[in-house]
């Protein structure tokens, strides 16, 4: 179990710095897939297996393929051409810096409570549709009409002008 | 079995993890094996019906009635060599047809071939499957972009373009279905057809998947992808011998593994009378295969503005109402037949 943990670890790790390090656009989105797919190891190995699908269908199958077409449609292969650099490198640093502080800093207040009652082998998918439709059910319809709103606005951007 | 081989290696002191493994790895080459000889089968199957519709012969050299002319190709594709083109994206274009077979072979792992006969059986069996079927997306965009060629990389959107479009409302059909059984599990799904095939309730979430899911597999009328007479052969144009022979016989094994969710979710999977459960299944999946071959020979290619205008105009629509006519009937059904007593 644990050599699993970490060979998906290094993985994930791996794809993730050969996604940052990449000087070819294609393959660094090629590699952010490759991360993803790490991700969804580890939810199975936490046995969050809807949560591992969802990972595969949303993120590789939807948002990856997205970025991956935009970026071929470019027909810009390198960095170096789509991606000029800019003379901002110091406030960059700052931002990125402060950050990963804000992050680091949420993760160590963040205390993880393990689950009271034993869910193993237990149909999760049951349980997660019930604390979404009755305990978050106001958050998950503004979410629904958020994102309805998202594909009106999108259809009006796109619609042809005649 | 897994009982059996965990014992005859506990003979030779193997256990624990490494038996595990082994035993993963037996399930894999009998599974491997089986999608070979089926996908050879469905080709020559394609083959023969292709030259029924346009009355000529068809393979009928090799074997009886040329049953062996796809194991004849399957030799010939490996024993040719494997051209690079210049200028191709080497690693990406290596790795595009390895990625379109393995997300292929992934499918059947949560397909149950008869009772009892699946090989994990997985909560989360349906999702599984649309997830994994999503990801032959991206080798198809590895490939069309890898290979350096304006065919392949055309073939290769146009492909991604529909396969993401007409994703949506393959999975919408799925809904009512995944409703009415109220479970993701494909083994719970059979089961609760045991009375009443879910064709009869949703035929309307049938025809709407049978569609989408010819389009899925880029097969006539909607194989805009690698229409020859404009794309050469789409986004694998460049590619030869055994790279090529993945890309086909991953497009079959789709076919197959289409046909059987089909089969599961709306023909009552392996339930059926008389037989064993094993015969029934294969009838039913052979039907539907026969079915997509009948409509791809029959029609011709649709253009791609009116096949975007069917999908998004007309099959999204009608698959959401789907969605919204069974959640209500569902919640009716009970009041009506208490009405009627």
């Amino acid at each position: 179990m644990i050599i699993i943990f970490y060979l998906f670890s290094f993985l994930l790790l791996a794809f993730a710095l050969g996604t940052v390090l990449s000087k070819n656009l294609v393959h660094s989105a090629l590699l952010m897939i490759g991360s993803f797919f790490a991700v969804a190891g580890l939810y199975i190995l936490l046995q969050a297996e809807f949560l591992a699908m969802v990972q595969i269908l949303v993120y590789v199958g939807a948002i990856a393929v997205l970025v991956v077409f935009g970026v071929m449609l470019t027909r810009k292969g390198s960095v170096k051409d789509s991606n000029l650099p800019n003379r901002y490198k110091k406030v960059g640093a700052l931002s990125a810096v402060i950050f990963f502080a804000l992050l680091v800093r949420s993760i160590i207040n963040t205390s993880f409570p393990a689950p009271s009652s034993p869910v193993v082998g237990a149909n999760t998918i049951i349980q997660i549709a019930q604390t979404l439709l009755t305990q978050y059910a106001v958050a998950f319809e503004a979410l629904g009409v958020l994102l309805l709103v998202a594909i009106i606005g999108a259809i009006i951007i796109g619609k042809e002008t005649k | 079995m897994t009982k059996f081989l965990l014992e005859t290696m506990a003979n030779f002191a193997i256990t624990g993890f490494f038996a595990d493994l082994i035993v993963v790895l037996v399930y894999f080459v009998l599974l491997l094996l089986f999608i070979i000889i089926n996908v050879m089968l469905v080709v020559w199957v394609e083959r023969r019906v292709c030259a029924f519709y346009q009355e000529r012969l068809g393979p009928n050299r090799v074997g009886p009635f040329g049953i062996l002319q796809s194991v004849v190709d399957a030799v010939k594709l490996i024993s040719k060599e494997i051209i690079y083109p210049k200028n191709v994206d080497k690693w990406v274009y290596f790795l595009a047809p390895i990625i379109c077979f393995i997300s292929a072979l992934l499918l059947y792992t949560v397909l149950p071939f008869g009772k009892g006969l699946v090989l994990v059986k997985l909560n989360v069996g349906l999702l599984f499957f649309v997830a994994f079927s999503s990801t032959t997306t991206i080798s198809i965009l590895m490939a069309g972009w890898g290979s350096n060629n304006k065919y392949s990389l055309l073939g290769g959107m146009r492909t991604v373009a529909q396969m993401i479009s007409y994703e949506i409302p393959l999975l919408l059909s799925m809904f009512g279905v995944i409703m009415l059984a109220g479970s993701l599990n494909l083994q719970d799904i059979v089961n609760a057809q045991e009375h009443r095939w879910f064709i009869n309730l949703q035929p309307l979430a049938f025809i709407i998947f049978i569609i989408a899911s010819i389009a899925e597999l880029n097969r006539a009328p909607f194989d805009l992808p690698e229409a020859e007479q404009e794309l050469v052969a789409g986004y694998h144009t460049e590619y030869s011998g055994m790279q090529f022979a993945f890309f086909y016989l991953a497009e079959y094994a789709n076919l197959f593994s289409l046909s059987i969710l089909c089969t599961t979710i709306f023909l009552g999977g392996y339930l059926g009378p008389f037989f064993p459960s094993w015969i029934w299944f294969t009838v039913k999946v052979y039907g539907v295969i026969l079915l997509y071959m009948w409509i791809r020979w029959t029609l011709p290619r649709i253009r791609m503005d009116k096949m975007m205008k069917l999908n998004w105009k007309f099959l999204i629509p009608l698959s959401l109402l789907n969605i919204v006519g069974t959640g209500v009937a569902i919640k009716a059904w009970p009041y009506i037949q208490q009405l009627v007593r």
